[in-house]
């Protein structure tokens, strides 16, 4: 019986190779025309399996512990869109639509505290779920089954690339916004009194800071007619070569522009390492702290502050 | 003359002269600007020279070793020399291709006759003038 049985099989199986080989053979020719009729058949099918696909994708995302900042009824109506979307995006082929939506997606969960692996993560168990589902349909086609993948993997790998380089993307987009915001807030130039500006320096001055300080500062000398510029870097830790040398551009082009810079609350520390490192500061006029630079720049500019009832 | 005049004009204000650079000069023309300002120095009895460069957006090394040597030539010739409205940009420019401009800078036109007025009346040499930095 099992002989019998055995036989039967491998006559199937013989005469099943034989067609597989006839149709590779087609195949050369007509693959193309193949797969775009493939593509219908197998988008048709993940549509007619949405709801049974999309709940087995959630199952297993749960399953993986991805997604745990959102809760369960998001993950399902979020697993549900996703899904709509990347059925379509296999139908019609279209990566700016497919990047439009990740970005979309991106910009909504990336405050919900989504990591790129939990991302990736789910585009990927949705690949799998899919294809299992695809094994399943066509397991007992090989050939047949091998077109479907042909077809299937690439828009998938496609998928999965884009949404992981569009939510990538996002993030680098929001970092880039907070470093500019960062920036922008980092260096005000403040009129203190009439032709008097200052420039007050919180925190590590590296070489992008440092030039674009010294165009707002020369900007803001121009805009208030600036006779005397006091930079405070009380609030820069350290200072090494370079940023010293910035310090020095800015004061010699203040200069060019004819206002003259008071550097004030040099740390000892800083102070130190100005001398050891050589850094030639005869050119600059540094004060001790803020109130006497002001004091000072006061001077030059003619000002005298009385208390009132001294006046 | 003729070519340097289209893009400089040298006026007199009292003991001062105003020479505006309106558009960017070549080095012939830059020559030229020289030789004309520092006839002009002498023609005029001039106590000071004021030169504006608020048009110029650029400022090659040419340009602002131009200006330094005009203004040891003038001082030579016994006329204080103030450069004025050095844009921000040309500004840092000159900062970062340490190209050094060792003479008299003010904001604009106004700062710079300021300045002439602060150092040339007891003093009428440049030498001392320079020397007042």
């Amino acid at each position: 019986m099992s002989n019998h049985l055995g036989d039967k099989s491998y006559d199937q199986h013989a005469e099943r190779t034989s067609t597989t080989t006839m149709r590779a053979a087609a195949d050369d020719a007509v693959s193309i025309t193949d797969d775009h009729k493939l593509l219908p058949e197998l988008v048709a099918h993940l549509r007619e399996h949405r709801a049974e696909l999309s709940g087995e994708w959630a199952r297993r995302i749960d399953a993986s512990h991805l997604l745990h900042a959102m809760t369960q009824q998001e993950i399902s109506s979020e697993t549900t869109s996703v899904y709509d979307n990347y059925v379509e995006v296999l139908e019609t082929g279209s990566v700016e639509e497919l990047q439009r939506y990740a970005r979309d997606l991106s910009e909504r969960i990336i405050p919900r505290g989504v990591e790129t692996h939990e991302v990736v993560g789910i585009v990927l168990l949705l690949r799998d779920v899919l294809a299992r589902s695809l094994f399943s349909k066509y397991q007992d086609d090989f050939a047949l089954l091998n077109q479907v993948l042909d077809a299937y993997e690439p828009a998938a790998n496609r998928i999965a690339n884009t949404v992981a380089v569009s939510f990538v993307e996002e993030r680098e987009r929001v970092i880039r916004q907070q470093q500019d915001a960062l920036l922008e807030l980092s260096t005000p130039v403040l009129q203190v009194r009439e032709r008097l500006l200052i420039l007050p320096i919180i925190g590590v001055l590296d070489t992008q800071r440092a030039t674009q300080l010294t165009d707002q500062l020369l900007r803001g000398i121009r805009t208030n007619r600036a006779k005397v510029v006091v930079i405070d870097i009380t609030g820069v830790p350290e200072i090494d070569t370079t940023v010293a040398n910035h310090l020095v551009e800015a004061v010699d082009a203040s200069r060019l522009m004819g206002a003259s810079v008071i550097i004030t609350g040099l740390s000892s520390e800083i102070a130190r390492t100005l001398v050891t490192i050589g850094v030639d500061l005869t050119k600059m006029n540094t004060i001790g702290d803020l109130q006497s630079g002001i004091e000072e720049a006061e001077r030059q500019l003619g000002f005298r502050t009385t208390r009132a009832d001294e006046g | 003359m003729a070519a340097a005049a289209m893009f400089v004009s040298i006026l007199q204000q009292g003991d001062f002269l105003i020479a505006s650079i309106h558009a960017a000069l070549d080095d012939t023309e830059f020559v030229r600007f020289q030789e004309d300002l520092l006839e002009q120095v002498g023609a005029r009895r001039a106590k000071g020279i004021v030169i504006d460069i608020a048009a110029l957006d650029v400022l090659d090394s040419f340009g602002s070793k131009s200006l330094r040597d005009l203004a040891h030539m003038a001082r030579l010739r016994g006329a204080a020399l103030v450069l004025v409205g050095i844009q921000p940009d040309v500004a840092f420019a000159i900062v970062k291709l340490g190209m050094h401009i060792d003479i008299h800078t003010a904001l604009d036109l106004e700062e710079g006759l300021c300045f002439l007025e602060e150092v040339t009346p007891g003093d009428r040499t440049g030498g001392s003038a320079l020397g007042r930095l």
